[in-house]
C-alpha cells in the first residue's frame, strides 16, 4: 500500500521534544571553544549623520575583545538594489536598529555593558517614516539619486478610457501594513576560520548555499573557503532568505581577533533589525456591469522598501499576480518602489501575493457592495472556468490548473454560507449589537516562482539503507518526513530505513533552499529524478545478477524487490544484494532538477466574525478554508502548513502592525508592544480538502506554505468590513483593531451613510473623484 | 554568589554572577539548551520550565531565586528508559510542534496546565497556554495535543 497520502508522524520531531532541538545558540562544537560573544551597538534614531564615534571607553571594559566600526572593515558595501548598503553604518544611519558597531567580548554578560560605553554623536537629519513622506521627494535618503523612489514599473500612463464602458467604477486605496515576521527563533550566527583557512559559519537561515555564496563574496574569499550550516531552524518565514549583513560582519570579525564568534540577536533587535514584511499601499479600481460582470480593473502599487531596498521583487510580483482568480479583459497595473527611515522590507510568507490578493478580494467587495450583490455571486460571475486553462493573465503569468469556482462552493457549503447570511439578517432585524460579518477571499498564488531547479542526491547501501541530500532547506514544515515517504513510495524501502540531510554546503554545494512554497515541488521533483536515476542503475546491476535484460526486470516497490516481469515466483533480489555489487560500493545519483515551471495553487476562504459596535472588538469565530494545492504527500504536515498560514494571515487582518512615530521611531519593537497572535484570538480552524494536480514538475504537486495565509488576510478584513456595512461603514484599514472599528463606525455615523449610492450609468469614469476610503 | 538547584533530580552548584537568569544558568551552567529564549519581555514563553512543579518564564527568575529548588526542564520530562512523557508523545501525535523552538515551553506550560486542570475544554488550553507564542501552527494542533495528553479524544 503507497504510504504517499497517508497521515505520517514527522521523523524530525524526536530531538525538539526531548531535547529542544539544536539551533543555532545551542551549539557546543568544539571549533567554536573559547568563541568571543558579539553584540551590534545600533542606532537609536531614524535619521542622522554620524559625527563621531569614540569607542576607547568600551575597548577597556572588562573582558572587550574588540569594539568595531565601519572605519576598521574595509569591505566594499553590499548592493541594496540601486543603492549601496554598508555593513556598519558609515557616515548616516537610516533606520532605527541599523548595526552600527560590533562589540565582542569573553562573556556573554559583559556585552550589555561594554555597548553601552560605545559613544557615538548623532546629528539628527528629517526622518521620512512614511510613503507620503517619501513620495513628497522633500528629504531624500540618498541625495546622490535625486528621489526616494527606487523603482518604478509597469503601465507608464494610466488611461481612464479602460473604464469607459462600465456602468460603476468604484475605487478604494488599502494600506497592506507593515508587520514583523517575528519567527519565535531570532537571528544568530557562530563563525569559525580553521586552520586550513576555511571559514565555518552555522546560521539561522533557510538557505545554506546562497548564505554561503553571500559571505564568500563579501568577504573577498572563494566559495570553496566558505562553508555554512543551517542546524534546526526556529521559523524564517521568508526573513531568513540568505544571510543578513551581520552574518558577513561576523566572519570578518572572527579573522580579525582570530578567535571563533558567537552572535544571537535579542527580541528588540530582531523585531527593528530583522526585515519586515508587507508596506504596500495599494489603489484599487473596479469597474464593471450591473450585473457584476468586471470589465476593467487598476492596481497601482507603493511599495515601502524601508531604509535599504534589498529586495524589490515584491512589487512587481503583486502586479504579476494582480487579477488574482478572475478573467478581467481591460487591466492596468503599476508599482513604485520608495525607501523610508524605517527597517528594511524583504520576503514575509506570501511575499508580494498576500498583498495583490488583499486589494483584489477587498475591492471585488466593494464593488458587490455597490452592486447590492452577493459578494459570493460577483466572484463567480468573473472566475476564470477549468475549461480555460493553462490561462494568460493580462500581467503576464501562465495559470497551470484552476478550479476556482468549485473550491468557492465548497466553501460556502461547509460553512453553511445561506444560513449563515439568515442568522445576520436576523441579528440586524432585531437590533443586535453584536453584528454578524461573512469574509470572502478567492485566491491563486504563484509557488516556484523563481524557476531556479533544486538539487537532490539519494544514495542506497548495502545494507538496505537510503540517504538522500536535498538542496531544499526546511525548518519546521515537515518537509524531511515527506521526502522519505516519496522515497518509501519509490523505493520499496522502508520509512525508518531512511534518512534525509540538508543544510550543510560541504555535503550540499549546489542547491537553492527553501523560499516562495518551491520546496516540493522542486526539491521533491530532484529527490523523485535521483531514485529514477538510482532505479536506472539498479535495473542493469540485477540484469546481470539475474542474467536477464535489463528491460524484462521490474521494481516491484510493494516489496522493495527486484524480479524478472511476469515471473514472480523466480528468484527475487533485495535492494541491499543489488546495492552490494555496485561499483564505489553503494548505489549513487546526484541530479539538478532544472525542469519545474511555476505552479498555482488557489483556494477560497469564508471567515466569520462577531463585531461588537459598542466596543469595537472582533472575534474571529470561524475560518473555512479549502486550499488546493495537487496531490498531497502527508496530509498531516499539509494541513499544519494551512493551520499556520492561516494563523498569521488571520493575525495579520486583526492585530499585527509594526508602528513608527512622526520620528520615526519604532513604537511596536517588544514582543510586549507588538501584538504578535496568541491562542486566545484564533479559532479551531476548519479545513476542506481538494486536489488538482499540476503537469508543471515531476510529483504534480505545487506549494502549500504560503497559500493559507494569501487567502485568510482578506477574509478576515472582509468579514469585518461586512459586519459593519449596514452601518455605512464600506472599507477600514487592517489590523481591526477595536479603536479602529469604533472610529470607522462614529465617521460613518457622522456622515448619515446608510447605502451608498451607485453612479449612474455613463457617469464619466473620474475614479479618483470617487475614491472612498472610510478611515 | 554559588547557586544550587536540583536540575532535573541533579543536584547543580556553581558560582555564578548575581544577575545571572535562570535561563542562563540552565543553557550555560548547567548545559541543558532544550530551554530556548524566544524574547527580552516574558512575552513569548519559550523558556517556560517547571520551579518545584509551577511553570514558570526562567528569563524572568534570577538563578538566585531559584537556589535551593527543584527544576525540571524538557530534558527531565522522558522517563529514565526513553519513554516519552504523555504530553511529548500527543505534541508527536497530533503534530503540535513545526519549526520546534516554542516546543521545550510550550510542553512545560502544558505539562502545568494539564495538573492544575486534568480534563480541559479546548477553550480551556486556549485560554491556558496564552503566555506561549507559537508562530509556526496557528495552536489548532497544539491545543488538539494537550487534550490528546488529557486522555480525551481529539475530534477535529
Amino acid at each position: 500500500m503507497s504510504i504517499v497520502g497517508t497521515r505520517v508522524v514527522r521523523q524530525e520531531d524526536q530531538n525538539l521534544i526531548t531535547a529542544g532541538g539544536t539551533y543555532v545558540d545551542d551549539l557546543r562544537e568544539e571549533a567554536l571553544s573559547g568563541a568571543a560573544h558579539a553584540v551590534f551597538v545600533r542606532s537609536p534614531v531614524a535619521h542622522a549623520r554620524i559625527e563621531s564615534i569614540d569607542v576607547s571607553e568600551a575597548k577597556a571594559a572588562p573582558g572587550v575583545l574588540g569594539v568595531f566600526t565601519a572605519a576598521d572593515l574595509g569591505l566594499d558595501p553590499h548592493d541594496a538594489g540601486p543603492v549601496k548598503e554598508p555593513w556598519l553604518a558609515d557616515g548616516v544611519v537610516r533606520y532605527v536598529g541599523e548595526p552600527v558597531a560590533l562589540v565582542l567580548t569573553e562573556e556573554r554578560y559583559q556585552l550589555a555593558d561594554a555597548a553601552e560605553l560605545v559613544d557615538i554623536d548623532y546629528d539628527p537629519l528629517d526622518a521620512v517614516a512614511s510613503i507620503d513622506a517619501a513620495l513628497a521627494d522633500e528629504t531624500l535618503l540618498y541625495p546622490e539619486t535625486g528621489s526616494n523612489i527606487m523603482q518604478v514599473n509597469g503601465t507608464k500612463e494610466f488611461d481612464d478610457g479602460i473604464f469607459a464602458e462600465c456602468e460603476v467604477v468604484v475605487s478604494t486605496t488599502i494600506v497592506n501594513q507593515r508587520v514583523a515576521p517575528a519567527p519565535l527563533e531570532v537571528r544568530g550566527a557562530s563563525c569559525a576560520w580553521g586552520e586550513d583557512g576555511r571559514l565555518t559559519v552555522w546560521l539561522s537561515t533557510q538557505n545554506a548555499q546562497i548564505a554561503r555564496t553571500q559571505v564568500a563574496m563579501s568577504l573577498g574569499v572563494g566559495e570553496e573557503n566558505v562553508r555554512v550550516i543551517a542546524p534546526d531552524v526556529g521559523g524564517g518565514f521568508g526573513a531568513k532568505i540568505g544571510a543578513d549583513p551581520e552574518a558577513t560582519v561576523l566572519g570578518w570579525a572572527a579573522k580579525e581577533i582570530g578567535r571563533p564568534v558567537r552572535w544571537v540577536e535579542s527580541r528588540s533587535e530582531n523585531l527593528t533589525s530583522m526585515t519586515h514584511g508587507r508596506a504596500q499601499q495599494n489603489t484599487v479600481t473596479v469597474g464593471g456591469k450591473r450585473d457584476g460582470t468586471v470589465l476593467a480593473y487598476r492596481l497601482d502599487v507603493i511599495q515601502d522598501a524601508g531604509a535599504y531596498p534589498r529586495t524589490l521583487f515584491l512589487p512587481t510580483l503583486t502586479e504579476l499576480m494582480a487579477v488574482g482568480v478572475y478573467r478581467f479583459p481591460k487591466v492596468e497595473t503599476r508599482s513604485r518602489a520608495v525607501v523610508t527611515n524605517t527597517t528594511p522590507i524583504a520576503a514575509y510568507r506570501g511575499a508580494g501575493r498576500p498583498e495583490a490578493t488583499a486589494a483584489l478580494e477587498r475591492a471585488m467587495d466593494r464593488f458587490a457592495g455597490e452592486l447590492g450583490l452577493d459578494p459570493a455571486e460577483v466572484r463567480r460571475v468573473n472566475f476564470i472556468r477549468p475549461e480555460e486553462f493553462p490561462y494568460q493573465t493580462p500581467t503576464g503569468a501562465s495559470y497551470d490548473t484552476g478550479e476556482y469556482a468549485a473550491a468557492l462552493d465548497k466553501a460556502l457549503e461547509a460553512a453553511g454560507y445561506a444560513e449563515l447570511r439568515a442568522e445576520q439578517k436576523r441579528r440586524r432585524e432585531a437590533g443586535d449589537p453584536i453584528e454578524l460579518g461573512l469574509g470572502i477571499a478567492a485566491y491563486v498564488e504563484i509557488t516556484g516562482g523563481d524557476s531556479g531547479g533544486e538539487s537532490g542526491r539519494v544514495d542506497l547501501f548495502p545494507d538496505g539503507s537510503v540517504v538522500a541530500w536535498t538542496g531544499s532547506s526546511p525548518h519546521g514544515q515537515g518537509l524531511g518526513t515527506s521526502l522519505a515517504m516519496l522515497l518509501a513510495d519509490q523505493l520499496g524501502v522502508p520509512l525508518e530505513k531512511i534518512t534525509v540531510r540538508h543544510g550543510d554546503t560541504d555535503e550540499v554545494p549546489k542547491a537553492v533552499g527553501t523560499f516562495g512554497s518551491r520546496s516540493l515541488q522542486l526539491g521533491g521533483s530532484a529527490i523523485r529524478q535521483a531514485a529514477d536515476e538510482v532505479i536506472a542503475q539498479a535495473r542493469e546491476l540485477a540484469a546481470e545478477l539475474l542474467e536477464a535484460a535489463p528491460d524484462d526486470l521490474e521494481l516491484d516497490a510493494e516489496r522493495g524487490v527486484w524480479q524478472v516481469r511476469g515471473a514472480p515466483s523466480s528468484t527475487v533480489l533485495s535492494w541491499a544484494q543489488v546495492a552490494e555489487t555496485a561499483s564505489g560500493g553503494k548505489l549513487t545519483a546526484d541530479v539538478w532538477f532544472g525542469g519545474g515551471k511555476p505552479t498555482f495553487p488557489f483556494g477560497a476562504h469564508l471567515a466569520v466574525v462577531e463585531v461588537d459596535t459598542e466596543t469595537g472588538k472582533v472575534v474571529l469565530r470561524r475560518i473555512v478554508a479549502v486550499d488546493d494545492a495537487g496531490p498531497i504527500v502527508n496530509p498531516l504536515t499539509f494541513r499544519g502548513q494551512r493551520h499556520g498560514g492561516l494563523g498569521q494571515g488571520a493575525a495579520q487582518a486583526l492585530m499585527e502592525v509594526v508602528t513608527y512615530d512622526e520620528d520615526g521611531n519604532p513604537t511596536t519593537a517588544t514582543l510586549a508592544d507588538y501584538s504578535f497572535i496568541t491562542a486566545v484570538e484564533l479559532p479551531d480552524f476548519e479545513l476542506v480538502d481538494m486536489a488538482t494536480p499540476t503537469d508543471r514538475n515531476l510529483l504534480g504537486v505545487k506549494g502549500i506554505g504560503e497559500a493559507a495565509t494569501i487567502g485568510s488576510t482578506p477574509a478576515v478584513h472582509n468579514a469585518v468590513v461586512d459586519a459593519l456595512a449596514e452601518r455605512g461603514v464600506k472599507h477600514l484599514d487592517m489590523p481591526t483593531t477595536p479603536i479602529r472599528v469604533w472610529a470607522a463606525l462614529e465617521q460613518a455615523a457622522l456622515q448619515g451613510v446608510r447605502v451608498a449610492e451607485p453612479p449612474a450609468r455613463g457617469e464619466a469614469p473620474d475614479v479618483t473623484a470617487r475614491k472612498e476610503n472610510a478611515r | 554568589m554559588k547557586v544550587s538547584i536540583e536540575v532535573n533530580g541533579r543536584p547543580v552548584a556553581e558560582e555564578v554572577p548575581d544577575r545571572t537568569l535562570l535561563v542562563h544558568f540552565l543553557r550555560d551552567t548547567a548545559g541543558l539548551t532544550g530551554t530556548n529564549i524566544g524574547c527580552d519581555t516574558t512575552s513569548c514563553g519559550a523558556c517556560t520550565v517547571l520551579l518545584d512543579g509551577e511553570s514558570v518564564k526562567s528569563c524572568t527568575v534570577l538563578a538566585a531565586q531559584a537556589d535551593g529548588h527543584a527544576v525540571t526542564t524538557v530534558e527531565g520530562l522522558s522517563s529514565s528508559d526513553g519513554s516519552l512523557h504523555p504530553v511529548q508523545r500527543a505534541f508527536r501525535e497530533q503534530h503540535g510542534l513545526q519549526c520546534g523552538f516554542c516546543t521545550p515551553g510550550m510542553i512545560m506550560a502544558s505539562v502545568s496546565l494539564l495538573a492544575d486542570n486534568p480534563k480541559p475544554t479546548r477553550d480551556e488550553v486556549r485560554a491556558g497556554i496564552e503566555g506561549n507564542l507559537c508562530r509556526c501552527t496557528g495552536y489548532h494542533n497544539i491545543v488538539s495535543a494537550v487534550i490528546d495528553a488529557s486522555g480525551q479524544e481529539v475530534d477535529r
